[in-house]
């Protein structure tokens, strides 16, 4: 669905992205792991459109992402920003109902409105609507700002939020800041996305966290794609002691069976 | 509103019905936009009626309607006639203009560089605009390739929007870095601009003969006297398009306040937005300096009052700072014709004996709140 080619990006001299081909289809949860300047961020801002590379392309449904029309492409492609600072007073209900934005003349306000409170609810943050957004907590901000993104490419196709539309959720580090919980909680909803139809792919930190949900695995190291395959063929001791160089052993979830990092 | 409250004895707990308090907003936005539309009308009517030839509300209206044909229903004198038609009315709209420009202009600023304190006079806009007109006020007689034969009614807006776009654009490009703009770049960027411009000044200040010179102080100081409507009609389109024009990008301004890549995903053309958003401010700053020199803090005072009681939503903003600053500006001329009479003070030193504290005000709430 959203398929980057042999993308590089070079800044100051240095390959912050180096010949990088990454595709991501629909109905899948894809997690993109490797170590600090590894340039993941870099690849889900070229991925996003927001970076343009200086090789490669960006082709979203056989398309360039530079021949979309803002808004056709807005509708169909959520980013997640790592953070979001904002210091005027809007209150968290205002943070959502923006990411409607694209949908100007196309959705009623009413409609707009009920969009926002469902996707508030569905990342447990109804209680903050009213709520003003800086002076929230690093957690409830990210599931705001979660729920804007959803709500920019909810589907009009049915009230909840599926469809045949396709739509990909770029995640930039969505577990920062958020406690166990809902660390677990923003997860199980990227799952529940991703069976829907909708295409995600997640910067994470923790792979053991990535590997509870995703079905995709993509290694990053220096620029480079290290590996990229199931879950179960990427999580192995050698491909996690090479990029990062830290030595593990790899045991089972005790219920769900996904493979666990244990440090050695 | 507190009706329903009561009617229901019971206060809805907070996110229970978004719906329903969106409507409460809503209507509360409403009737503050109201109320501004009220208070400008009120300060016209002061405006228009208070000075050493007192004109009531009913004699001003009767006066109008005079002149529009209808038979004037009061026994005013040709007196009052006279300063409300030449010199009270054509004062008031220029108040109206450039108290609306310049806070329509602060306000879409502050969401450009997603900071409140970008004041046109603070970032040194205002002053690059003073700067440019100055140099046509001076230098006037000796402009080349035939500009000194083009009239300076039109030339002095022109110039004055020149040297705003430019320092505009020059402050954004040193204070913004990978979308985000640092309020401390920003301020700073606009001390050195100030100074610069105001050095520039000093130069053309010193190398003036008379006539310029009082010309030039009109300038510094800041003033609404001395309009004529044919000075009015030249300048007013170049206020009050850009102020209308702004209106249309307040979904972007809202958008940006997130950062521009936000915004570009969000599907707005963030390079258009603000390309606009720097000509417009440029537009209306430059004009307003064109016609009444620096009066400065509006664009920083209205938008903050109108945050504090409406919300930051620019479709909301941006309309009722243009209310807020024309009246405010009216109020503040008022004083400024009335408070030393029978002498006039200068209008800027006004603004800015006001504008300053408060400026300060919010610093030190900042610090206390981290918010604004």
């Amino acid at each position: 669905m959203l398929a980057g080619s042999d993308l590089t990006v070079i800044r100051r001299g240095r390959r912050l992205l180096d010949g990088v081909t990454l595709a991501v289809p629909g109905a899948s949860l894809t997690a993109l792991i490797g170590p600090n300047g590894a340039g993941k961020s870099t690849l889900l801002h070229v991925l996003s459109g927001a970076l343009t590379p200086e090789a490669g392309q960006v082709r979203f449904l056989d398309r360039p992402l530079g021949d979309w029309p803002r808004a056709d492409l807005a509708r169909r492609r959520a980013v997640l920003p790592q953070s979001s600072t904002l210091s005027f007073p809007f209150r968290a209900l205002d943070v959502v109902l923006m990411g409607r934005s694209a949908h100007a003349g196309r959705s009623s306000h009413d409609h707009d409105l009920a969009v926002a409170v469902a996707a508030l609810t569905a990342v447990d943050a109804l209680a903050l609507a009213e709520r003003i957004y800086p002076t929230l907590s690093g957690g409830e901000r990210q599931r705001v700002q979660l729920a804007r993104v959803m709500a920019q490419i909810w589907t009009d196709d049915d009230g909840e939020g599926q469809g045949r539309t396709p739509r990909v959720l770029l995640l930039d580090e969505p577990t920062n800041n958020l406690d166990l919980l809902h660390q677990h909680q923003l997860m199980r909803f990227a799952r529940h996305l991703a069976d829907q139809g909708v295409g995600v792919l997640a910067v994470l930190h923790d792979p053991n966290l990535a590997a509870l949900y995703a079905d995709r695995m993509v290694v990053l190291a220096d620029g480079r794609m290290v590996a990229d395959g199931p879950v179960d063929a990427v999580m192995t001791e050698a491909v996690i002691a090479r990029v990062f160089g830290l030595p593990v052993t790899v045991q089972r979830h005790p219920t769900r069976g996904t493979p666990h990092l244990v440090p050695v | 509103m507190s009706g329903e409250v009561s009617a229901t004895a019971t206060v809805p707990a907070p996110g229970q019905d978004p719906a329903a308090w969106m409507r409460r907003r809503g209507g509360r936005t409403r009737l503050a936009l109201v109320a501004m539309a009220g208070v400008l009308i009120v300060s016209v009517l002061l405006s228009v009626g208070i000075g050493a030839v007192a004109i009531s509300p009913a004699e001003a209206l009767s006066i109008l309607a005079g002149q529009a044909g209808l038979a004037p229903w009061t026994d005013h004198t040709r007196v009052q006639e006279t300063v409300l038609l030449s010199l009270r009315l054509p004062r008031a709209v220029l108040g109206i203009l450039v108290g609306g420009a310049l806070a329509v202009a602060g306000a879409a600023m502050q969401g450009l560089f997603r900071n409140p304190l970008a004041d046109p006079g603070l970032v040194g806009v205002s002053t690059g605009a003073a700067l440019a007109a100055a140099v046509v006020i001076v230098l006037g007689g000796a402009l080349p390739l035939g500009l000194a034969g083009v009239g300076r009614d039109l030339l002095l807006p022109l110039a004055a929007f020149g040297g705003g776009l430019a320092t505009t654009w020059l402050v954004y490009r040193i204070a913004s870095h990978d979308g985000r703009t640092e309020v401390a770049t920003l301020l700073l960027a606009g001390i050195a601009l100030n100074a610069v411009a105001g050095a520039a000044i000093g130069v053309l200040v010193f190398v003036s003969d008379d006539q310029a010179l009082r010309d030039l102080n009109f300038w510094l100081l800041g003033s609404l006297g001395g309009v004529t409507w044919d000075r009015l009609l030249i300048a007013a389109p170049l206020m009050l398009a850009p102020a209308l024009a702004a209106l249309v990008l307040a979904r972007p301004l809202n958008a940006l306040l997130f950062g521009e890549t936000e915004a570009v995903h969000m599907g707005f053309d963030v390079e258009r937005t603000k390309r606009l958003v720097v000509v417009l401010a440029a537009l209306a700053v430059g004009s307003s300096v064109a016609l009444t020199g620096v009066i400065g803090f509006v664009g920083l005072v209205v938008p903050h009052l109108v945050r504090m009681t409406i919300g930051p939503d620019h479709r909301v903003l941006l309309p009722a700072s243009l209310m807020l600053g024309a009246s405010l500006l009216l109020l503040a001329d008022l004083l400024a014709r009335t408070l030393v009479l029978p002498a006039e003070l200068p209008i800027g030193i006004l603004t800015s004996v006001i504008g300053g504290p408060f400026f300060l005000w919010l610093l030190l709430r900042r610090r206390g709140l981290g918010l604004w």
